[in-house]
């Protein structure tokens, strides 16, 4: 008696864990709880947030909110213990209710058909009923050739007093359901397998430095890398003349033991991948300790055509190949600007406009001075036909790469493919069945029919319409 | 031609229709039905060229190829692209069922979305593209999130049709909501109707304000005129609850079923929910995957789009729960529509997060 009872608690208890009802109570926590969690900046600033709290709050609330706030984990939310408790509870109702339903499924659509009685056949919500003149035998070709035309195999059984049709197609969209159920398990699946097994993290790295760690995102963990990434040069490239970026593009080589395996230049939407290791672009900047240190890279033309390639310092001197043209580096900036009084200064710390100020000699004597400037190339002309092009300033930026070995990452994808095929078949897919019996009776026939669709039933009945009228237009035809 | 010649043309068509729709609603005049489904239909020809153009405007000035040139880069060019997917399955629903009294309720959406490009002044220029969405996704991307917009707002509109047509006592918790949500709507256009007439017709102040919106009611700068704006709200809110019954005469006689209404709702999220689901989270997190080097980071528009997604998720289970079918799941339905409108436009305006480029 007493087991009897306790049983059916567990019952109870089972059929609530299977229950749609469960469901959409785990998604409107998941929904109204993650609200939390795109209002407090996750991770973030405690003082940023700290003015939201006060801002919703009011100032005297704040401190008290923000502590429990805190405490429930809001400012991680989406790592936090309830929320990932919220998400287990998730998998627990979607993988028992599909242990719950999946037999009874299994089995409507393995289950072969037979023919149907004439009253089972009248109960179907989707019933039609003609009568043509003639035999059944007559009657049976039209019958089966209009089946189909509208796209029915039909199995074929003689019966006392005629014949019978019956014909299914799309038992397996029943599957589309469990599909997008199943793809949810697995990209979850992937997501864990990323946590477990890989890492995310970020590097900055000066021109011409290499670095062989990245530094987690989440945590203070040093990621050694097992092989070297070299910054050979970055660059960020302009729409026309203003400061709005077009590109950023870093030139990177990968070396392993010392010796350089892979080389390639990355931007945003075009990373590198080595060794499941991959690498984007992700953010950029100067670094002003060298502004003083990096190399000019000139290529000086003298008006008859000489050439040459420098790579200078601040400081030095170079000579223009061929004349007695003679140019010293006195300064450089990252970014020029001209201001109204026609005074030069920087805007900007960022390599937005990078100028070099030369002082030119000729012959020992001093004839001009001025700025040249990388993205102004009427700045290079100089006077007599000689031309200093101002290449790049190179050694005083750093690029900053995001990092990251993500081996579920395929998992992920495997679910996402999986499930816009199973939302496809659950969405546009269904179950169709129809039977149609031939009954004969004086000098005609009798055909009755009946159909069933498990999902968009309103088309299936259309498609039956045409089926009628298939059938009986054929036999006025031939009349 | 230029593109905004034709997208001044399709703006006031679509401002008329809705006019039209309104009316043909209250006054059951065939030729005014007629009238307004050839304005649609104009205003929808004019802005299918208009798109066209900018198009090749974008991919001339930028280079890139048409492909990757796809004129969906920014606030502006998104809520056009909306609006032309919302008309054209307003068309197709008009088509299909045969009925136009729809329009009243549907071309609304697409007039505040109209005007409010207009009022927040969002940049109407064609910007070169920043970096990132430099890719092949975005037209993948942005084009299925937005169809599944449309066909979400279509879901909303049909929603609180069926919620006008079934509901009978003014106590009843679905009447309220309904008028509530129809109320709030209703305000929202009539102050933006305002601000538009004030700024845009009367005053045409010389001064740049970067934003119109509410200006004239409820951000207006004298509080007497904000405390008028709340009353009047207060007022309207009251006025469509006791007379919303109104509403469901005027609609019984137009033939639409609660059936056939609960029908296209539900046939509309089933069509934008797969679309949401793979142009808008899969090929999201595949972008995302690409260009940030995270499928999912919990930014504010990716946990929008996920709240969006569990709230359909609701209205498709919910259907399946004895006592839910009807009422309860319309409900969900339009709210679910909030959410699209928080995820799209609450989302960029509100938070902060890495996809800000809708928010100029």
């Amino acid at each position: 008696m007493e087991e009897k009872k306790q049983k059916s608690i567990i019952d109870k208890f089972w059929d609530f864990l299977a229950s749609v009802k469960l469901a959409i109570i785990i998604f409107a926590m998941i929904a109204l709880t993650s609200i939390i969690g795109t209002i407090l900046e996750q991770g973030g600033d405690p003082a940023r947030n700290i003015q939201i709290i006060t801002k919703l709050f009011g100032e005297s609330a704040a401190p008290t909110l923000y502590s429990v706030f805190q405490k429930l984990g809001f400012m991680d939310m989406y790592h936090s213990w309830w929320f990932i408790t919220i998400l287990i509870l998730f998998v627990v109702n979607l993988i028992i209710c599909s242990l719950d339903r999946l037999p009874k499924i299994w089995k409507s659509i393995t289950e072969p058909m037979g023919p149907a009685t004439e009253e089972k056949l009248r109960k179907f919500l989707i019933s039609r009923e003609v009568v043509l003149k003639g035999s059944a035998e007559k009657v049976k070709n039209t019958v089966s050739d209009a089946l189909s035309k509208i796209g029915f195999k039909c199995e074929e059984a003689s019966e006392e007093k005629g014949f019978q049709f019956f014909a299914q197609k799309g038992p397996y969209s029943r599957l589309g359901v469990y599909i997008t159920h199943f793809s949810i398990l697995v990209i979850l699946a992937g997501a864990i397998i990323g946590l477990k097994f890989g890492f995310k993290g970020y590097v900055n790295i000066p021109e011409g430095a290499a670095t062989n760690v990245a530094f987690a995102d989440r945590g203070t963990r040093d990621i050694p890398l097992g092989f070297d990434v070299k910054c050979d040069n970055f660059n960020v490239e302009f729409y026309g003349m203003s400061d709005m970026p077009k590109e950023y593009r870093s030139w990177l080589t990968i070396l392993k033991d010392g010796k350089e395996v892979l080389k390639k230049s990355i931007v945003v939407n075009d990373p590198l991948t080595y060794e499941g290791i991959t690498f984007y672009q992700a953010s950029y900047g100067s670094i002003q300790e060298n502004f003083g240190r990096g190399v000019f890279l000139f290529r000086v033309i003298s008006a008859n055509g000489e050439s040459s390639n420098l790579q200078l310092r601040l400081g030095d001197s170079f000579q223009i190949p061929g004349s007695a043209i003679t140019g010293k580096i006195l300064d450089f900036s990252p970014a020029l600007r001209i201001d109204t009084n026609g005074q030069a200064f920087t805007y900007s710390d960022h390599m937005n406009n990078p100028a070099v100020l030369i002082d030119f000699h000729e012959s020992g004597t001093h004839t001009l001075n001025g700025w040249i400037l990388k993205r102004h190339p009427e700045t290079w002309q100089l006077p007599g036909g000689h031309k200093v092009e101002f290449h790049d300033y190179w050694g005083v930026e750093f690029t900053g790469l995001q990092v990251r070995k993500d081996p579920g990452v395929w998992v992920v994808y495997f679910g996402c493919i999986a499930m816009s095929i199973g939302l496809f078949i659950a969405f546009f897919m269904s179950h169709r069945k129809i039977w149609v019996k031939l009954i004969e009776e004086k000098n005609s026939t009798r055909i009755l029919i009946g159909a069933t669709a498990n999902k968009n039933r309103a088309a299936f009945e259309r498609k039956i319409d045409t089926l009628v009228s298939l059938i009986s237009g054929k036999e006025k035809g031939e009349k | 031609m230029d593109s905004s010649v034709l997208f001044g043309i399709s703006t006031m068509a679509y401002i008329v229709a809705m006019i039209m729709y309104i009316s043909y609603l209250a006054f059951r005049k065939d030729q005014i039905g007629i009238t307004a489904t050839v304005i649609t239909l104009s205003g929808f020809v004019a802005q299918t060229f208009a798109i066209t153009l900018r198009w090749k405007e974008f991919a001339d000035l930028s280079g890139m190829g048409f492909m990757r040139s796809a004129p969906l880069t920014n606030l502006y060019e998104s809520l056009i692209f909306f609006v032309w997917c919302l008309i054209l399955g307003y068309l197709i629903i008009e088509f299909k069922f045969k009925n136009r009294s729809f329009g009243a309720f549907i071309t609304p959406i697409a007039g505040i979305a109209l005007a409010f490009i207009d009022l927040t002044g969002v940049s109407k220029e064609i910007q070169p593209l920043v970096p990132a969405l430099k890719s092949n996704w975005l037209l993948a991307h942005v084009t299925m999130s937005f169809i599944a917009y449309a066909a979400f707002s279509l879901s909303f509109s049909t929603g609180l049709m069926y919620l006008v047509v079934t509901t009978e006592k003014r106590s009843e918790p679905a009447y309220i909501f309904w008028t509530l949500t129809l109320g709030i709507f209703v305000i929202v256009m009539a102050s933006m109707a305002i601000d538009f007439l004030t700024f845009k017709v009367a005053v045409k102040p010389d001064i740049f304000i970067r934003s119109y919106l509410f200006k004239t009611s409820f951000l207006h700068t004298s509080s007497a005129i904000k405390i008028l704006s709340w009353i009047l709200s207060g007022i309207i809110l009251l006025a469509i609850w006791r007379y919303g019954s109104l509403l469901k005469t005027a609609m019984v006689k137009f033939d639409i079923g609660a059936d056939m209404l609960d029908e296209i709702t539900y046939k509309s999220i089933a069509v934008g929910f797969p679309i949401f689901t793979l142009g808008g989270l899969i090929f999201g997190a595949i972008w995302a995957d690409q260009a940030w080097g995270v499928y999912w980071s919990w930014d504010p528009k990716e946990t929008w789009s996920l709240i969006t997604w569990f709230i359909y998720a609701f209205y498709l289970h919910s259907r399946m729960i004895r006592g839910w079918r009807g009422r309860k799941v319309a409900i969900v339905a339009v709210i679910g529509f909030m959410a699209v409108i928080f995820t799209y436009l609450g989302v960029n305006l509100l938070l902060s997060g890495l996809h800000a480029y809708g928010s100029q």
